[in-house]
């Protein structure tokens, strides 16, 4: 409650200081270490790769404080250990970080303990597994809270924002777009003021008045915040706790924020420059005011834009070398001469593909940047059945599309919430709301377990075909039912070696299964809310998976705890895809951002805002140079992602999309989506037509070229059959999947 | 602002939070229990929004009460038991108090138990592979994915499952057979299985077999129902075997079908409800191909202008201009109409007893021309009162891409010379070729009165009585035996627009020689028939000259040789016209107004003509040959004869 009183005397001193952070357009941090209560959101500590030495250190010795504190004591020296810290430095600071506190605002201190304590993952640079904190990371509410506590006039808000309504209104319209972007976050910061004051039938006044201006892509969040009215809500509901403890940040060209900063210092209108200073983030820049189009194009996020400088850091999104694979030459022409009868056109062919992968790739990562998992000889044989369908590949072109298959699944009563293929299009996957996960073989070939351990010891063990025998044919049918998850299967993932499975569900588990025996090997527990997604790395071995609990969680199949937790969204990760080079992961959130995160350190990369609802699907290229993303809005926005741009905007859809998938090649992009609808796209124009020259790459300012429907190929309707997943087959067929929806 | 926030949520009252505070025994007091039902409906609404996220996850777009329990259970509440059924809850309001409740029935378990029939499990979810883009070519060796939608059976990438082969074999063998029971039995099942999406290019593909059964109309019949079934199923999707569909039944309309050779055939009855079938087709299916619509009207008029067509085809694509509706009827048949009704003429004055079963056609087509007729005015009667403001006749959709598509059509109209062994099929085409081509240069919306008026001209009574069951139209001369006079001159002079202009010189030549051949047997009418014809005779005169020209000279023209046979035929056909006095030579509907009254008497007391528009075309196809026959005075061949002689 101490902080309470001594809000405003806290602003007033800061006041001082900030405009000069604001004006010269860096983040807050480095000003404000002498604080160091308020020198880390969440938002900045966790993503910031870049961010100064001395603050990771700050940010390592809360953590170890906090730990200490939970009696975690084994935590604390792994820790220690890890990051190199000594127990005096720690010392010092933790001394120093009381004195902090003893300025009057006690509850800072834990308040940056609850904040940081989110991204406690984000220092850890190893691959060895790490006991992970296993307290609530909830945020203290009145901390939180209490920034708001500053006594302002409640009747005067309406006279404060309706001034900077008509300043705004009537200024230049080249700025009128830019300034325009301040109205959605200081309206739900007034708005949360006044509720938090208790100024209830001012606030529902307040929020009358001025909630028709806001932009129509925040009718939802409008809607979660008009249903508020008491301080006694704003506890526990973490839509706000997000609002209040991020930043919201706004790119403004230096001359409309000059243009801002100026009216507002004439008008004294000192509430709203509080709250500018506070809870928003000004990102200014140079040049000429983006327009009406470019703003709307990037906003739409809970959080506002990406920061610039965030979408700096170098991704390595080229494909890793293909392994050489050294079977023995006659092996391949028998089956070579069995397949087709021509060997030596196979032989120069797999030639020509592995000569071109030893070029390297200059934005491919390092080959071992992080450890992958060796080729088994059973890898090797597939690899080998991949090249030689890849031959027989139809080549995709506008003229030329893709055949569609669908897959219905009848009876489902509307239960199937999540569907896989395997890489080679031989098996399915369905996870259904009753809990169970279902594996179809889509091949003639039946399903069949492995014979029990008695049976096993009778068979002769140096026989040729003991793969064969190890096989109960008793046991073959066409699909097979794995009982174990306690809630709705989210997610399904099929092994790229086609030996496992991995199943998310609401029970907040996930899964691993052997198609061999068709039983469960592991429960891996860590995630504390329902698992919205999960995904295999390219290469097995690996795997994430993304939930309710906000974050994102790195897991290797042998560890029965995270690798790595991704932690920087501010509400569910809804979806979660592997780069094809496995050394990034990207996340789609209902915050309505997408992040890729690095594998090897746990930095978030990018973040890609742009789209106005949650994220339901990715999709990454073949190259691995772009991704693909669609939300509820019934969009699909295509990323840039080693310059971090949006490229494209592909408007069609008009319900959710939940598959996207390009193709082989990366000619067609498909998509599929809750309207019954499967469209494919031209991919490549889409890449083409950008100019990505060095300025747009430097300023990140976009002129998207409004042409969907010369990029749209086809719509294929199914009959009231939602599209859950999309495939292309290893020769370039769509396979479609969906239940039959009978109502 | 309370009545706001009331609007904008649904809000629990504060009353109900006492009755249930009272319900266990707590007293609660105003002031608390406004907290709470505050408090209460913010929690609501909190649950409201989290289990959202749950429906979207589970690829739904309805919030079931598992989504909603979910939610209340990851924020550790207690959840809601016993609402876990998919099926929606009926909401039922009780009218004494207002009070709303979930009907709970009782269910009686030991007649459960104890009931014989065990009730079936759910089915087993199941996975069936179909093709969205029927792209039938899966060969990748040679690079070809193509796209191309057919409507053949995909039958190298579809394997049917022994169970689907099995239901189809029975569906059909019960839809082709005989006992009618399991017909209807199976077309019901058709209409409503919804698994039998791959079995649907089977079925189209049988319906295709229409053409190999046109000898048997039992056969034809149960294959329409078949595709009614089909159409109407709501689980399929038709894509492009719509078109397919749409041939099949087309040919029920269209074509000279072998079962129609026997008069004892009722084909005509096929017929009619293959044309509703087909509109019932194009008004559910028909966006699912394009242009279908055009086709559909390209192709009828394309059988209408083909005088070689037996008449049944003709009667076919009448009827089905009018089933696909008024605007139809409007864009085809009715600038169709002027070229041939001459035809028509030629085959309803034709007396001879080889031609009775022709003349019986066609009175069949005369009939369904006059209901599509009927309606057509009808209807825009009422679309102008409507749209008042809209400025009349408004112009129906797609025109302008209506008179291209016909353009191309009418050079091919030049039908080949036909054989005198047939007559017929030997309908005077020069002047149909003329009379369709012209309109469909330029076309445009033609006004109501002079529609009317122009109908008017070729139907006379029989129109006008049937029609003036309706409001009067605007400023057309209601029929009345008092008004022949107006009724005449309106043509002439009320419609000097393009239309009535073009069109009139071929109605007002045959006026014109009447009076001159058969003067003397005329009694009133004659004088202001002439006066009537007399300022319109310049026109006559360029007219008839023309028509000279056309039914003369230029041999060079397609339409030569067919005027040619036109010539000939009537002569060779008709008995000497010479042989009796040409006295009711003016047969024309409406121009006459002795002979229209007596007409006119004798329907009314015939027929209390029934509101029109709700029948269907059938009731009429009955009746009207004989109100044709009654209506029409006994020597009406003499005109149309004439008519071609007279610029001589």
């Amino acid at each position: 409650m101490a902080a309470l009183q001594d809000g405003p005397m806290e602003l007033d001193a800061e006041k001082e200081t900030k405009p000069e952070i604001l004006s010269d357009g860096t983040s807050n941090l480095s000003g404000n270490t002498g604080n160091g209560a308020l020198s880390s959101s969440p938002l900045t500590a966790a993503p910031a790769g870049a961010a100064p030495k001395p603050e990771d250190q700050q940010t390592l010795i809360a953590v170890l404080q906090f730990l200490k504190r939970n009696k975690l004591s084994e935590s604390v020296d792994i820790l220690r250990r890890e990051a190199g810290l000594a127990e005096d430095q720690e010392d010092s600071q933790a001394a120093d970080g009381s004195g902090g506190g003893k300025d009057g605002d006690g509850g800072d201190a834990k308040s940056l303990l609850s904040r940081v304590s989110i991204t406690a993952a984000a220092p850890q640079s190893t691959l060895t597994p790490m006991p992970i904190k296993s307290a609530e990371d909830q945020p203290d509410v009145r901390v939180v809270l209490s920034a708001y506590s500053q006594q302002g006039d409640p009747f005067l808000y309406k006279v404060y924002y309706s001034d900077l309504k008509n300043f705004i209104e009537s200024v230049l319209d080249c700025h009128r777009a830019e300034l325009s972007q301040l109205f959605y976050p200081l309206f739900v910061h007034m708005y949360l003021e006044l509720v938090y004051n208790n100024h209830e039938s001012e606030a529902k006044a307040f929020f009358d008045k001025f909630s028709g201006d806001q932009e129509c892509y925040y009718l939802d969040d409008l809607r979660v915040l008009c249903s508020l009215s008491k301080r006694e809500h704003m506890k526990g509901n973490e839509a706000l706790l997000d609002f209040r403890t991020s930043r919201f940040v706004l790119r403004i060209s230096r001359d409309s924020y000059q243009l801002l900063k100026r009216h507002l210092q004439e008008r004294h209108n000192n509430q709203i420059w509080n709250i500018i200073q506070e809870h928003l983030y000004i990102d200014i820049f140079d040049g000429m005011p983006r327009s009406k189009g470019q703003i709307d194009s990037m906003s739409g996020s809970l959080a506002g834009e990406a920061k610039r400088e965030v979408n700096k850091a170098k991704v390595f999104h080229g494909l890793l070398k293909e392994p050489e694979i050294e079977v023995p030459l006659d092996d391949e022409d028998d089956e070579a001469e069995n397949e087709e009868g021509k060997p030596k056109k196979k032989k120069t062919k797999k030639d020509s593909i592995g000569s071109k992968s030893k070029k390297q790739d200059p934005n491919a990562p390092q080959q071992n940047r992080i450890p992958l998992p060796e080729l088994k000889d059973s890898d090797k044989l597939d690899k080998i059945m991949y090249m030689k369908e890849s031959t027989k590949r139809i080549r995709l072109s506008p003229e030329n599309l893709p055949s569609i298959c669908f897959y219905t699944f009848l009876n489902a009563y509307q239960g199937l919430t999540a569907v896989d293929f395997t890489d080679d299009s031989s098996l399915l996957a369905g996870g259904f709301a009753d809990s169970t996960v279902r594996v179809w073989s889509v091949t003639p070939k039946k399903l069949r377990k492995v014979k029990s351990a008695a049976d096993l010891n009778v068979i002769d063990k140096e026989s040729d075909d003991v793969l064969e025998r190890i096989m109960d044919e008793k046991t073959a049918s066409e699909s097979k039912i794995l009982h174990g998850h306690s809630g709705p299967v989210y997610g399904v993932s099929f092994s790229p070696d086609r030996n496992y499975l991995l199943s998310s569900s609401e029970d907040s588990t996930i899964r691993l299964w052997s198609l061999q025996t068709f039983t469960c090997l592991v429960g891996y527990k860590g995630h504390n809310y329902p698992v919205w997604d999960t995904q295999f790395s390219p290469f097995g071995y690996y795997f994430v998976s993304g939930g309710h609990d906000r974050v994102a969680r790195l897991w290797a199949t042998d560890h029965y705890q995270p690798l790595r937790i991704f932690a920087g969204h501010l509400a569910d990760v809804t979806c979660t895809r592997f780069h094809p080079n496995s050394n990034y992961v990207v996340t789609g959130s209902t915050d309505r951002t997408i992040r890729l995160w690095d594998v090897l350190n746990g930095n978030c990369v990018r973040i890609f805002t742009g789209h106005k609802g949650p994220i339901h699907s990715l999709a990454f290229a073949p190259n691995g140079k772009f991704l693909a993303s669609g939300s509820t809005d019934g969009r699909v926005l295509l990323w840039d992602l080693g310059h971090g741009l949006m490229i494209g905007e592909l408007k069609g859809h008009t319900d959710t999309i939940y598959a996207l998938k390009f193709s082989r090649d990366g000619e067609i992009l498909a998509s599929g989506s809750m309207d019954n609808t499967v469209r494919l796209w031209d991919a490549m124009k889409a890449f083409d037509d950008v100019e990505t020259d060095d300025f747009t790459a430097a300023t990140g300012h976009i002129h998207l070229p409004d042409n969907s429907q010369e990029l749209l190929l086809g719509t294929y309707h199914s009959k009231s059959t939602p599209v859950t997943h999309l495939h292309f087959t290893r020769r370039n067929l769509l396979l479609a999947a969906g239940a039959y929806n009978s109502q | 602002m309370a009545e706001r926030e009331e609007r904008r949520f649904a809000e629990v009252p504060r009353e109900s939070i006492k009755l249930m505070a009272e319900s266990t025994g707590v007293e609660l007091s105003e002031e608390v229990a406004a907290l709470l039902a505050e408090d209460v409906c913010y929690r609501l609404r909190e649950a409201t929004q989290n289990s959202s996220q749950f429906m979207r996850h589970a690829k739904r777009r309805k919030l079931s009460v598992e989504d909603f329990n979910r939610a209340l259970r990851w924020s550790n509440t207690e959840t809601v038991c016993g609402y876990g059924a998919q099926d929606a809850l009926p909401f039922r309001p009780l009218k004494e108090g207002e009070l709303f409740f979930v009907e709970d029935r009782e269910v009686n378990l030991v007649e459960l138990a104890l009931a014989t029939n065990i009730p079936k499990g759910c089915a087993e979810t199941l996975v069936r592979v179909c093709f969205v883009s029927s792209a039938v070519n899966v060969s990748y060796l040679d690079g070809k994915g193509n796209l191309e939608s057919q409507g053949t059976v995909p039958t190298a990438v579809q394997s049917l499952s022994e169970d689907l082969l099995k239901y189809y074999q029975q569906i059909t063998r019960a839809i082709l057979g005989e006992d009618p029971h399991l017909m209807k039995v199976a077309l019901l099942d058709l209409q409503s299985n919804s698994k039998i999406a791959a079995l649907l290019p089977y079925f189209v593909y049988v319906i295709s077999g229409v053409k190999s059964v046109s000898h048997d109309l039992d056969q034809l019949n149960r294959l329409l129902h078949m595709v009614k079934s089909l159409v109407q199923n709501p689980y399929l999707y038709l894509g492009s075997y719509v078109r397919s569909l749409v041939s099949s039944v087309m040919y029920c309309i269209l074509e000279p079908l072998a079962a129609s050779i026997n008069p004892l055939n009722d084909h005509w009855t096929l017929r009619d409800y293959a044309a509703l079938l087909l509109s019932h087709i194009f008004w559910t299916h028909g966006d699912l191909v394009s242009g279908l619509y055009h086709q559909i009207l390209l192709s009828l008029q394309k059988v209408l202008s083909d005088p070689v067509r037996p008449l049944c085809s003709h009667y076919g694509a009448v009827v089905g201009l009018h089933a696909l509706g008024w605007k139809a009827v409007e864009r085809v048949l009715y600038p169709h109409l002027p070229a041939y009704w001459a035809n028509l003429q030629a085959v309803l004055d034709d007396y001879s007893v080889s031609n009775a079963q022709v003349k019986a056609d066609g009175h069949k087509v005369y009939g369904a021309i006059l209901v599509a007729v009927e309606r057509l005015l009808k209807m825009k009667a009422l679309s102008l009162t409507m749209a008042k403001e809209g400025g009349g006749g408004a112009a129906p959709p797609g025109t302008a891409a209506g008179p291209v598509g016909f353009r191309e059509n009418s050079p091919g109209l030049s039908p080949p010379p036909e054989p005198l062994s047939e007559p017929p099929l030997g309908i005077a085409s020069h002047l149909q070729a003329g009379g369709a081509g012209c309109p469909w240069e330029e076309w445009t919306p033609v006004s109501l009165p002079a529609m009317y008026c122009e109908l008017y001209s070729f139907f006379g009574d029989s129109l006008a009585v049937r029609f003036s069951t309706d409001p009067p139209l605007g400023g057309t001369p209601p029929a009345g035996p008092c008004q022949p006079l107006e009724g005449r001159k309106e043509p002439a002079s009320v419609a000097p627009n393009l239309e009535s202009t073009r069109k009139m010189p071929q109605l007002t030549a045959s006026m014109n020689i009447s009076p001159r051949q058969d003067g003397s047997p005329r009694t009133e009418p004659q004088p202001p028939s002439l006066a009537a014809t007399g300022p319109g005779r310049s026109l006559t005169r360029s007219s008839s000259s023309s028509s000279v020209s056309r039914s003369r000279s230029s041999s060079s023209r397609p339409g030569r040789s067919t005027s040619q046979s036109r010539d000939i035929f009537p002569k060779a056909r008709f008995p000497p016209p010479q042989a009796g006095p040409p006295a009711f030579a003016f047969i024309i509907g409406g121009r006459q107004m002795g002979r229209r009254c007596q007409g006119r008497r004798f329907q009314t007391s015939f027929t209390p003509t029934p509101p029109l528009t709700s029948l269907p075309p059938r009731a009429y196809a009955h009746k009207l040959p004989v109100i044709g026959r009654v209506s029409k005075p006994v020597r009406r061949w003499t005109c149309s004869h004439y008519s071609l002689h007279l610029p001589l």
